[in-house]
């Protein structure tokens, strides 16, 4: 399971960010794809991106002028987030997949969780309202509508965004300046911060994690427990990379799907997928 | 079987069913031209420069 994981996290990240003119240029795609949204956070503004990005989506329709729903940006995550829940973060998501191979450096004793777990995780819903809605309407723009999570906080825009443009583009390169410094000061974070605690963005920041967390419990793609056959071992919550309980195991809004426990299960009473 | 078994149990349908639906009215208001308008242009605050 593990191996599959990555090898499906590793096909989605280069197919979605699979335009190659745009890394050796230092522009970005233009087609019809970017019509739709990729499941994951995966910044519209990477040079390989072949699709948008579903919280841009959301910031620029609620951007536009007037308050309208974001109906789009509304579609697209209640299709990925119905079918899927967080199975996106753990198989999907290519800020994820980063973060998971940062986490695999063998160099700190690993953690799950940060201290003061059960109040930071709610700092994704924080981030959701705060930077993604209110933040874009008015807060940080003195009333001028601004995408204010993509300007000050996404890491992923920094990560697969900013650096290769900057690096491939001269004329953008020479106008960055204290903002981009403030965002790769948050990457650099976020970066150190993965490969000694598990996933950090997607536990406590990311404001698509708090979204598809609230599709977990009726989600089509579950992680399902025989009782009957359960033995109470708790290899399972040994297991789990982000410290849910057997009970909270699938269901919970944490769980991102990532399989450990099945894999973990020797009484083999964890399925992935939902019976009918 | 209950409703609201019956219910839970579908309600992945209802989510994707909505989804779908919402997609349809931002196809008429004409949502899906201004989220491929942001996402053809370099986003500038994306990347730390606007």
């Amino acid at each position: 399971m593990k191996r599959l994981r990555l090898t499906v996290q590793l096909l989605f990240t280069i197919v979605t960010n699979g335009y190659m003119y745009g890394f050796l240029n230092g522009k970005i795609y233009r087609g019809a794809l970017k019509y739709a949204c990729v499941p994951g956070l995966n910044c519209y503004s990477c040079p390989g991106a072949i699709a948008a990005c579903p919280i841009g989506a959301l910031q620029a329709l609620l951007n536009q002028r007037g308050l309208q729903i974001p109906f789009v940006a509304l579609g697209f995550l209640f299709l990925f987030g119905s079918f899927l829940g967080r199975f996106v973060c753990g198989w999907l998501c290519p800020f994820g997949l980063v973060q998971d191979l940062l986490h695999r450096i063998p160099i700190f004793k690993k953690k799950k969780c940060l201290p003061l777990h059960r109040v930071l995780k709610y700092g994704k819903y924080a981030v959701l309202v705060l930077f993604v809605c209110v933040g874009s309407l008015f807060l940080f723009g003195g009333f001028a509508k601004v995408p204010a999570f993509c300007k000050y906080l996404c890491p992923s825009g920094t990560l697969f965004g900013a650096l290769p443009l900057l690096g491939a583009n001269e004329a953008l390169r020479s106008q960055a300046g204290g903002l981009f410094f403030w965002k790769l000061g948050i990457l650099l974070g976020i970066v150190l911060l993965s490969v000694k605690v598990y996933r950090p963005f997607c536990q406590y920041l990311c404001p698509l994690g708090a979204v598809y967390g609230w599709f977990n419990r009726f989600s089509l793609v579950q992680i399902q427990w025989e009782k009957g056959r359960c033995v109470s071992c708790m290899a399972c919550e040994r297991a789990c990379p982000v410290a849910l309980s057997l009970q909270e195991i699938s269901c919970s809004p944490e769980c991102i799907r990532c399989g450990k426990c099945v894999d973990a299960c020797p009484q083999k009473c964890l399925h992935f997928w939902k019976k009918s | 079987m209950g409703f609201w078994k019956l219910s839970k149990r579908h309600a992945w349908m209802l989510g994707a069913l909505a989804g779908i639906v919402s997609l349809v009215i931002g196809v008429f208001q004409g949502q899906f031209a201004v989220v491929w308008k942001k996402a053809v242009m370099i986003c500038l605050e994306c990347i730390g420069i606007g």
